[in-house]
């Protein structure tokens, strides 16, 4: 019994600090996921990049794809990227209504970026451009095309389903200004959805 | 009652960063310039921006060392990798060359 009871106080003690110990664990953990998955895009986007160069017929991207709508999804990720700033530092400062709110935007530019994304694709598809064929020249442009887009695609798809988590536990006012990290952590890989697609939209679109 | 309002950074300064960049990025693919002054400038432009997001938006800039430590890592893995591709790329161009050289010949 008394054995039972010192492992419970050891369990009790909290880890010693050191000058490295983070502010919050999940922050920490979150960051340490992103690094790993940047290092995913970043091995996608090289690979472009090598594919590219190695090809005598790669289509020049600006003139195939167009730029116009994807400089909106952009503009659109940027605003998107705002208003999760705004929607944690409303919580951070108590204000519940305009936190929710904020949520709300946040997740629809997710949705909105998707449904402009899912029309870009359908209408790359009708003029030819497949994962294994490509009217335009190098058939590689189709694949790399797809497999960037896509993956970043599918990081904005968890991202909405994450955010509309965290929207529904805010709903049951689970946070406020002295507990708002799940909505930084949450707005952390949200903002990192939204630098990647910087990246992409340059050297997949624009250069 | 306590005061819950912080000192938040200016998030619409930045906003109005990333859109004029996003703006100019879109202008000068359509400037008269060499292919590698726009590639320069629209990398530039770009890295500007994830720095500009990732620093205020993400809060970098007010955290603790550790995350920045942990966010730079990715970018030197990649740039390490870029260098260990170059010259399998620069192989690759050669033996085009050569196996397309009898081809053309025989045109």
């Amino acid at each position: 019994m008394s054995e039972a009871a010192t492992v419970d106080h050891a369990l009790e003690v909290p880890p010693a600090e050191t000058p490295l110990t983070p502010e919050s664990w999940g922050k920490l953990g979150m960051w340490l996921f992103l690094a790993g998955d940047a290092m995913s895009f970043g091995a996608l986007l090289a690979g472009y990049g090598a594919m590219r160069y190695a090809s005598g017929d790669w289509p020049n991207p600006a003139e195939t794809l167009g730029i116009s709508l994807t400089a909106f999804m952009t503009f659109l990720l940027i605003c998107s990227s705002v208003t999760m700033v705004k929607a944690l530092a409303a919580i951070q400062d108590g204000e519940q209504a305009k936190f929710i709110r904020f949520m709300c935007l946040t997740i629809l530019g997710g949705i909105i970026f998707l449904s402009l994304q899912a029309y870009e694709w359908t209408h790359l598809i009708h003029r030819g451009l497949t994962l294994t064929g490509n009217p335009w020249g190098a058939s590689l442009f189709g694949s790399t095309f797809y497999v960037a887009t896509g993956f970043h695609g599918l990081h904005v798809t968890a991202g909405v389903v994450y955010l509309t988590c965290i929207l529904i536990q805010g709903l049951r006012g689970k946070y406020g200004p002295n507990n708002a990290t799940p909505v930084e952590i949450v707005g952390l890989y949200w903002h990192f959805v939204d630098l990647v697609w910087i990246l992409v939209f340059t050297f997949v679109y624009l250069l | 009652m306590t005061d819950t309002h912080r000192e938040h950074p200016n998030y619409m300064a930045i906003f109005w960063w990333l859109l004029a960049l996003t703006i100019l990025e879109v202008g000068v693919i359509y400037l008269p310039l060499a292919k590698t002054a726009i590639a320069i400038l629209l990398v530039g432009m770009a890295l500007t921006k994830a720095a500009l997001v990732g620093l205020y938006f993400m809060h970098l800039r007010f955290e603790r060392v550790t995350l920045s430590l942990i966010a730079i890592t990715p970018l030197v893995i990649c740039v390490f990798l870029i260098l260990m591709l170059t010259p399998d790329l620069t192989a690759v161009v050669h033996m085009t060359e050569k196996t397309t050289a009898p081809a053309e010949a025989h045109h």
